[in-house]
């Protein structure tokens, strides 16, 4: 201790023993925070090759006489997995050459044609940026939001109702108008969900959950009866092409305004969570609830405000879809959007720049995935593995940490959600 | 002969944190060691390698003299070590005798013996003054005797060496003299005892020796009577600390808080403050004393909006606010210091500058609309931090990173940093070291002095002698008196702690803390 130090104690924090971290902790957390979601990918694709390799006959018949020829064996296995991966990347991105090739012929109808694996790609992720968004804004809240399922359904049959109903409307009323339909019903989806927790305490899990078949049989009479075209198959009417979402380019791209739409959606959440007031709000009510009543805000008013939000982005995504792809509502009509909406929020890490990536990556590997499954008979399931071991790397850290001896961080306790009583 | 317990070069590090530095202790035979520092000084720690729940990185110990390498909680006990821990660990649906037996139940064949260890439990209260009704439910005993349940189960498995944690953080002045009877009881009959505390006062009473610890090392042992709690506190700190804040008297005005007959219920629906009439004025401090549990949480929750009363009224510079919300209250110029920091206080996630706009993040200029002006939030955040000297990297660190006194800064910088009228301190200075605790008193004093209105709740006697200029009573959700600071003492506030109010001009006995200490002995 130097002698000229004043009677008041020292401002600086020296280094101590017992005191813990300091800046550069914060900043390798930050590193880690995208480097373990990324190795938790590669560690992915690694462990689904060696499922690849161990489903295809012919690397494991190599490999039974791999003591009398294992350079054979090896070269069954790698030509195994090359071609699954590369029929995945194919399906996903496209063929480079195939690309370079039509650049350079100038060919509209070629070029369109090597584009259209990546373009794809982006309209597949489109429905999974939106209903990332949403269970991650439910997530940032504490709440739990199972129903992005039910709330997607609505919200598609919100924008297509308007958008069959309105006839002869100009574009630039009709279309904003299906949109606000989209995001009204899947909003009235949630914030009922939601209204239900703040006032009796009822868990959104259960909620959400019963909203989900309350939504699917509320689909099935309204596309069997009211909302249905004239004829035999049960889907609504196609809707009228002034509230379609533009497509960019002509067929065989299906890629719309849509995916855009999802990226400014993705912007406006970044916004409103981390730089107004309610989002700082629905974020301290997430992280402490007991604090932040206790700082005056009003839990309630949060919980049904945000649960509104997710179920409106939720029904944003169905009204992409029904107005940018598919134009017309069918019964059983969503992919399971809201469910793997849980999986793409949790590597996200709730975060709307994660979940854009996340949401990109999945959109990507499903794209991939129906290509691979018919240019090399690698069943589609290969896909859930390689997603559920990704799931399981991002929420399990440390795994990843114990394979690629990343130093562990003093983590703070990220709770997803809050149980029974709390 | 060589001590019962040594502990030689004990080094543990987990991530970030060297939490032991080559400790040495020495327990002797038959003697009361005091083990005080800071928190973060790393005692918890030690105790827990000794008791076998982490192993060491460095180091060894030895019990009576032979090396041991401990594997658990059950492998310290087969020595004869035996741990009794500030946050009891008995099961309040059982019986004491289910919960002295618990994991090492004796059987008579398939069936518990229960009347065996009945018996037991009797013969250990009458040898050492504890007794206890084997058959009474723990929970309704109070904590003193549940105190008590928690020793008969070490001294039941045979311990010979009782570590004690904080054991009179939850007891009435009474309640600490017994137990210091019962440890000098323990003392003659050949047991030794480590006596983990950070009070001050309390140590230079009970113990034969007094080890410190500061920041993982050993930093010096010391018999009471060559050292007094100043030359402890700096060895604790490490410079010099005022125990006492100096204080001119009070010049109260005008009553700022008027609390009329209330009634506030917990968080079962019974009653827990039972009709309470009290005010306090600008420029004083009114201190609410009395044992955790006897309805001052609830009435700081009727006061700061969280848990509206259920009867009564409470009138702020003269407006009623019995059904106000925190946000209104806060709006009239109320800052509250909260009980339990780190769940109402702190959004733990949150950085530094976050968790200073806590309760105005929406009003100017921290923001413009629904706009959050980061700009100005981390600006104030800056100035606050410097200003009440928190110990933090910046401000964009989570404030979970603070050590508990930092942490406790920051919501005095966030409260105080508001033109308030009236404050309600509630445990201001729980678990915190003596440097902070020092500072907090001296702030505290500083609103005072300028006119501010002062509640204070504490379940620490020396807080409320220190800071008030009142003194309610809390007993069993009521106020048995209020008494000016300067016409009582520990002894009478002990009394009245208990439940017992002394007769109108009764002399009880005066003089300072120095006699009661002495009395003890």
């Amino acid at each position: 201790m130097d002698t000229t130090q004043p009677a008041v104690a020292p401002k600086t924090e020296k280094k101590r023993p017992g005191r813990s971290r300091t800046p550069s902790g914060q900043r390798s957390g930050l590193l880690q925070t995208i480097l373990i979601p990324f190795l938790a990918v590669l560690t992915g694709l690694i462990i689904g090759a060696i499922v690849i390799a161990v489903t295809d006959s012919a690397a494991v018949a190599a490999f039974g006489r791999f003591f009398q020829a294992p350079g054979a064996a090896l070269a069954a296995v790698w030509h195994a997995v090359k071609t699954a991966y590369g029929a995945l990347f194919y399906g996903s991105i496209g063929s480079l050459s195939e690309i370079t090739t039509a650049l350079g012929s100038g060919d509209p109808a070629a070029i369109r044609q090597a584009f259209w694996p990546i373009t794809e790609s982006l309209v597949a992720s489109t429905p999974y940026i939106f209903t990332g968004l949403a269970v991650g804004l439910g997530f940032k809240a504490g709440l739990f939001n199972i129903g992005a399922e039910g709330q997607f359904f609505m919200g598609s049959l919100g924008a297509a109702f308007v958008g069959y109903s309105l006839i002869g409307w100009p574009w630039y009323l009709h279309l904003p108008l299906a949109i606000l339909g989209g995001f009204a019903a899947g909003a009235i989806w949630g914030a009922i969900p939601g209204w239900l927790k703040a006032k009796t305490g009822g868990h959104e899990v259960v909620n959400t959950i019963m909203m989900n078949y309350i939504a699917y049989r509320l689909s099935d009479w309204l596309i069997n009866g009211p909302m249905k075209a004239p004829g035999f198959r049960p889907v609504t009417p196609h809707i009228q092409m002034s509230a379609a979402l533009p497509r960019l380019f002509s067929d065989p791209l299906r890629i719309n305004v849509g995916f855009f739409l999802a990226l400014i959606a993705a912007a406006l959440v970044f916004w409103f969570l981390f730089k107004t007031t309610i989002g700082f709000q629905i974020r301290a009510v997430g992280a402490n609830p007991d604090a932040a009543r206790y700082s005056g805000m009003s839990i309630t008013r949060t919980i049904v405000l945000a649960m509104t939000l997710s179920g409106g982005l939720a029904g944003l995504g169905g009204a992409s879809q029904v107005l940018g792809v598919d134009y017309w509502v069918g019964q059983g009509f969503s992919a399971g959007y809201g469910f793997d909406a849980i999986a793409v929020a949790l590597i996200g890490k709730s975060h709307p720049v994660g979940i854009v990536f996340a949401a990109l990556l999945w959109g990507f590997l499903r794209s991939g995935a129906t290509r691979m499954q018919s240019l090399a008979g690698i069943p589609i399931d290969i896909i859930s593995i390689i997603q559920a071991l990704v799931i399981v790397f991002v929420a399990a850290p440390d795994i990843i940490r114990g394979l690629y001896r990343l130093r562990k961080i003093s983590a703070e306790k990220v709770v997803l959600s809050r149980g029974w009583g709390s | 002969m060589p001590p019962v317990l040594e502990l030689r070069g004990i080094t543990k590090a987990f991530p970030g944190v060297l939490a032991n530095d080559h400790i040495d202790l020495t327990l002797e035979q038959g003697e009361i060691l005091a083990l005080l520092g800071e928190n973060g000084a790393g005692k918890t720690t030690l105790m827990n390698i000794l008791y076998g729940l982490y192993k060491p990185d460095e180091g060894e110990i030895l019990v009576r003299g032979e090396k041991v390498n401990i594997q658990g909680p059950n492998d310290a006990i087969a020595r004869g070590i035996g741990m009794v821990h500030q946050h009891f660990m008995l099961v309040p649906v059982m019986t004491v005798t289910e919960n002295v037996m618990l994991g090492v139940e004796t059987t008579r064949g398939l069936v518990l013996d229960r009347e065996q260890v009945a018996r037991r439990i009797e013969e250990i209260g009458r040898e050492h003054g504890l007794e206890v009704d084997p058959h009474a439910y723990v929970k309704d005993l109070p904590v003193g005797l549940q105190q008590r349940v928690e020793i008969i189960k070490v001294l039941y498995r045979n311990a010979d060496i009782l570590i004690l944690d904080e054991p009179t953080a939850v007891l009435t002045p009474q309640e600490v003299e017994d137990l210091i009877e019962v440890l000098q009881s323990l003392i003659a009959q050949g047991k030794s005892i480590i006596f983990i505390t950070h009070k001050l006062k309390e140590v230079m009473a009970v113990a034969d020796r007094i080890t410190v610890l500061r920041l993982g090392r050993t930093v010096g042992t010391v018999e009471p009577s060559k050292t007094d709690p100043q030359h402890l506190a700096s060895l604790m700190v490490g410079r010099d600390v005022n125990l006492v804040v100096a204080k001119k008297p009070a010049t109260p005005g005008n009553p700022v808080l008027e609390v009329n007959d209330m009634i506030a219920l917990d968080d079962r629906g019974n009653v827990a403050v039972n009709g309470v009439t009290f005010d306090v004025r600008a420029g004083e401090v009114l201190g609410v004393a009395g044992v955790q549990g006897n309805g001052q949480t609830e009435l700081v929750y009727a006061l700061t909006g969280l848990r509206p009363p259920a009867a009564g009224s409470i009138r702020i510079l003269g407006q009623d606010v019995s059904k106000a919300n925190p946000r209104q209250i806060t709006e009239k110029g109320v800052a509250h210091v909260p009980e339990d920091r780190q769940k109402h206080g702190l959004v733990l996630s949150f950085p530094v500058s976050d968790n200073i706009a806590l309760n105005t993040y929406y009003l100017s200029p921290f923001a413009k609309g629904v706009n959050m002006q980061q700009g100005a939030i981390l600006a104030a955040s800056e100035e606050l931090v410097d200003q009440f000297d928190v110990r933090t990297p910046n401000v964009h660190v989570n404030v979970s990173t603070l050590s508990g006194g930092n942490q406790q800064k920051v919501i005095v910088a966030r409260e105080f940093s508001r033109p308030i009228k009236l404050l309600i301190a509630s445990q201001p200075t729980r678990g915190l070291d003596v440097g902070s605790i020092e500072y907090i008193h001296s702030r505290i004093i500083q609103k005072r002095d300028e006119g501010t209105a002062v509640l204070v709740v504490s379940s620490e006697l020396d807080e409320i002698l220190a800071l008030s200029d009142r003194i309610a009573v809390m007993y069993k959700g009521q106020i048995l008196d209020i008494v000016s600071a300067r016409g009582t003492n520990k002894k009478h506030l002990g009394l009245l702690m208990a439940g017992i109010k002394p007769a109108e001009g009764a002399v009880v006995a005066t003089g300072g803390d120095e006699e009661e200490i002495e009395r003890v002995f």
